[in-house]
């Protein structure tokens, strides 16, 4: 029965569709990678979180109101990009670059209430030094802030060669990395909102 | 719902569906813990479960794991991937927490011990 969709595949190659398709499992790949970094620290979080040493636990730091507002940027960034690439397939190019200028707009955002949680706590005398809890703290989110750092640059990098030569098949997969990466980050940091902050406080 | 294939990549329908099954799974999760719904380890399991829920929805929706055609060389190396995730998560709190039995007086929790 589906013999013969099998031989119509194997028969028309589309050079583009398979660089497209192979470019797409190189960065799933990475991506894979990513996602055992982020496991291997999320395990090392429920090994450490108890171990406060005196200090204040996550129940006394954190305000959740922040941080849903945080997580919703978040969400919302990650639906916005993937309009944008969607768009981006349609090869709309100015609705592509408008959407992905949002996108990284909200992911500023998300970035600076990320940031301004470091900066309280650091204020507050409560860095990475004063317990384990706060050391795998610091180090979760950190990785995950470190990441968004990494892509808000690619965001800007990538206006460049969209300005310049528009939807080329390049630009494409290229958009299309960023949008995989942007919405990995996004599922990362549901589990951050999760684990840390929401089952930190309850 | 939605045509399988390559369809994906342009149509909004999957990327409309992602981002609301996450805006209300998140919306629930978090009510769950702020009006105090749940207690003990049915909070803590279901608010996981929907975090578990929704991962896996973003991943088939925005990064469309599993919508590729056959072989599924994506769907294979995540699955793979879940594998040693689980051995490294449940590896680590089983034999942590048999430390911590084995290891630390009963009456005394080691938040104080340093």
């Amino acid at each position: 029965m589906t013999a013969p969709e099998k031989i119509v595949h194997e028969h028309e190659p589309d050079p583009h569709h398979g660089l497209y398709s192979r470019t797409v499992f190189g960065f799933w790949v990475y991506l894979i990678t990513d996602f055992m970094v982020f496991a291997t620290l999320f395990a090392t979080y429920d090994v450490l979180h108890d171990n406060v040493f005196g200090g204040p636990s996550a129940r006394d730091l954190f305000y959740l109101p922040y941080n849903l507002v945080q997580t919703l940027i978040m969400i919302l960034s990650g639906f916005i990009i993937g309009l944008g690439g969607a768009v981006a397939h349609r090869k709309h190019r100015s609705g592509t670059i408008i959407l992905f200028a949002i996108a990284f707009l909200l992911g500023i955002a998300f970035f600076w209430m990320e940031l301004g949680e470091f900066a309280r706590l650091m204020a507050q005398g409560h860095d990475w030094k004063q317990s384990a809890f706060l050391s795998v703290y610091f180090t979760l989110v950190g990785t995950h802030a470190l990441h968004i750092v990494f892509a808000l640059a690619w965001f800007i990098v990538l206006i460049i060669p969209v300005c310049a030569h528009g939807l080329t098949a390049a630009n494409i997969r290229r958009l299309t990395c960023l949008r995989m990466f942007w919405q990995f980050l996004g599922v990362v940091w549901i589990f951050i909102f999760t684990v840390v902050y929401l089952l930190g406080v309850k | 719902m939605i045509e399988p294939g390559h369809g994906w990549n342009t149509s909004f329908k999957p990327v409309i569906w992602g981002f609301v099954i996450s805006l209300l799974l998140t919306l629930a999760a978090y009510f769950i813990v702020v009006e105090h719904l749940l207690v003990g380890w049915a909070l803590i399991s279901v608010v996981i479960a929907l975090a578990i829920v929704q991962g896996v929805c973003l991943l088939v929706f925005y990064l469309h794991l599993g919508v590729e055609s056959k072989p599924r060389w994506n769907l294979m190396i995540f699955l793979f991937m879940v594998l040693i995730m689980v051995v490294i998560l449940l590896g680590s709190m089983w034999i942590m927490r048999n430390l911590d039995y084995n290891l630390m007086p009963v009456t005394t929790g080691y938040g104080e011990h340093g």
